[in-house]
């Protein structure tokens, strides 16, 4: 399986994504923002950081990168594409998901460890946990309120498509605890926690390591 | 073509928690101010727009409004002003 972890410049989770995406089996590699195509990748990983100094608002620019272009072709293609922190910005700003992430309602930037609940196991990346199973992952954010009006909220909770939620403490003030979203097809995940710095016991966790042991994506499934 | 000044002010949605306005509110309060309600932060952006005419360059502004410069999701722009650069 070959996984291609984007770089915009200001990314700085991409050499993590990328060590955990090895760790798990698979073939990453980097694809630089000015690219057009992923190099032929199975799956597509935007890291955290803060691209172009999150000018004007976290992932505005950044989402008409020309990559972006590849990776909205690779995500209409039902093809998994997953977000992480600024990632989830970058996501939602591109609106291949809903919502938008704001300031924390605290105005701090948090950098700690949480604790989130898995609320769904039908994305590609969440097939190896189950419903209910508790993570611990860092998050590091000063824009991480996810934020959605009442219907999309409501529409996201009926259908089943918040994928992480927030249990005791909600870090930054999102919306019904709202830790992670996906889109209507659930090939496009966005998170505001970094499964890839809990992915190594080493680390204080390893609970996000299996979110980049896609098995299924590699057999074609 | 002629030079055009236009200003667009971006606010966050009033549905839309503000925590930097109550920071500011909060330091106002601490400060001495009185009678301060509410405080709201947003931002200007000034674009100097080549264009033929006054109309063109603010259906142009307007079109990067809804692109860029303001999230529909949680922010309300305004055209506030498009003027003849001397």
């Amino acid at each position: 399986m070959k996984i291609a972890v984007v770089r915009f410049p200001g990314s700085n989770c991409d050499a993590d994504a990328l060590a955990a995406a090895q760790s798990a089996g698979a073939d990453a590699t980097f694809v630089w923002h000015r690219s057009t195509d992923l190099g032929g990748a199975d799956v597509v990983v935007l890291p955290g950081g803060f691209c172009y100094g999150d000018y004007l608002r976290p992932g505005a620019i950044a989402r008409f990168s020309p990559v972006m272009r590849a990776v909205a072709a690779h995500a209409a293609a039902g093809r998994p594409v997953l977000g992480i922190c600024n990632g989830f910005q970058v996501l939602c700003e591109a609106q291949l998901l809903p919502g938008a992430l704001v300031r924390n309602d605290g105005l701090s930037f948090v950098c700690r460890m949480v604790t989130v609940r898995v609320e769904s196991d039908a994305t590609p990346f969440t097939a190896r946990y189950h419903p209910g199973q508790l993570l611990r992952m860092p998050v590091a954010h000063g824009d991480g309120r996810y934020v959605a009006d009442e219907a999309t909220l409501d529409r996201l909770e009926r259908e089943e498509r918040v994928v992480f939620r927030y249990v005791g403490g909600n870090p930054n003030g999102a919306m019904r605890d709202i830790a992670g979203i996906t889109n209507e097809a659930r090939n496009v995940v966005g998170l505001m926690p970094h499964p890839e710095r809990a992915a190594e016991t080493l680390l204080g966790s390893n609970d996000g390591a299996a979110m980049f042991a896609l098995a299924a994506v590699a057999a074609g499934v | 073509m002629s030079r055009f000044r236009a200003r667009v002010r971006v606010m966050p949605r009033p549905s839309i928690l503000d925590p930097q306005g109550q920071a500011v509110s909060h330091a106002l309060g601490e400060l001495g101010f009185g009678g301060v309600a509410d405080v709201r932060v947003g931002r200007t952006v000034e674009l100097l727009l080549d264009a033929a005419t006054a109309d063109l360059a603010r259906d142009g502004a307007l079109k990067m409004c809804e692109r860029l410069l303001a999230n529909p999701v949680t922010e309300d722009y305004v055209l506030e002003t498009v003027e003849p650069v001397a």
